[in-house]
């Protein structure tokens, strides 16, 4: 198959009734594996890893802190780029999918801030500072609230997507900043980046990485993490279809009288 | 049990169970809502089929 068909094949997910029957058969795969991905990889992580000679046992909280901060970020482009489908495309599961995926960032956000904040006080003796990587995971929190109170605030969903996929556009710029702030601002409490590099992981640079003892357990669960977002988006998505369907049904008998 | 965590238990467990807590409640909140939505869609479906 060309590159051209396998494109245009992927166009027809666009149709809810598709993109329903395939979800519902992909799901319990996604489910499963997450499941045990996430129990495998937190168990090893928790129980079957040693102190950290620095940080003591808090260095267990990274099986949690960092791939919710990795999702947190993630879902953000996911719905940069499926606002963008909307805008050029005008299909509608792109848009619903983007709106199912916020409530996800909003809790990967919020575990990748609580697990901050409870990991910092004993590290860096205070709960938060105003270092540039924190504010713009902060900021990147107040976008996704805002995102969900926009497409709530507006009832045609048409409008909504629209308005929501131009907001995904301007947040975007702090999705990018939450994860490349460290590189651009060399100050503050927020370590670099030692586990999502490319010379960390092959070990090729003489920079501060993680121990492939933290390592193999942590990969576990960041693919954990992403398989559980796979299948949220997908559930969530068919739910919002589901949603917008009987909105159109109860319009259509209200007319019908 | 659980593992000898130090002076630093309540820290850790306090990450864990916040972490796990607030991704039982996304998982759960989704799937009361799907099956909320795919009973009230069968339901006005059969409802508008039986009205023709």
């Amino acid at each position: 198959m060309t590159i051209a068909a396998k494109a245009n094949s992927l166009w027809e997910y666009a149709n809810p009734r598709k993109f329903l029957a395939t979800s519902e058969r992909v799901l319990p795969f996604f489910w499963i594996s997450a499941g045990l991905c996430l129990v495998i990889g937190l168990t090893w992580g928790f129980f079957f890893t040693p102190d950290d000679y620095k940080q003591g046992s808090t260095v267990k909280i990274i099986y949690l802190h960092v791939p919710a901060a990795l999702m947190a970020v993630n879902c953000w482009l996911m719905m940069l780029a499926t606002s963008l489908v909307w805008l050029v495309r005008r299909h509608h599961v792109s848009a619903l999918a983007a709106r199912a995926a916020a409530p996800i960032g909003i809790v990967m956000t919020l575990i990748a801030l609580a697990t901050g904040a409870i990991w910092g006080q004993p590290m860096w003796g205070t709960w938060w500072a105003w270092d540039p990587r924190l504010t713009s995971f902060l900021i990147l929190f107040l976008f996704y609230l805002g995102y969900v109170a926009l497409w709530e605030a507006i009832e045609d969903p048409d409008t909504a997507a629209d308005l929501t996929s131009v907001l995904c556009l301007v947040g975007s710029v702090f999705a990018i900043l939450s994860r490349y702030a460290v590189n651009f601002w060399n100050q503050g409490l927020h370590q670099g980046a030692s586990v999502m590099r490319a010379g960390a992981v092959t070990g090729t640079d003489t920079e501060e990485k993680v121990s492939n003892i933290y390592f193999y357990p942590l990969l576990l669960c960041i693919i954990g993490f992403v398989l559980l977002f796979i299948a949220l988006v997908f559930y969530r998505t068919g739910t919002e279809i589901r949603a917008r369907r009987i909105k159109a049904l109860l319009a259509r008998e209200r007319v019908n009288g | 049990m659980i593992p000898d965590l130090g002076k630093y238990a309540d820290t850790v467990l306090w990450s864990y169970v916040v972490s796990i807590g607030l991704l039982i409640a996304l998982v759960a909140f989704s799937v009361i809502r799907g099956r909320k939505m795919r009973a009230e869609m069968e339901k006005v479906e059969q409802r508008m089929s039986r009205n023709g």
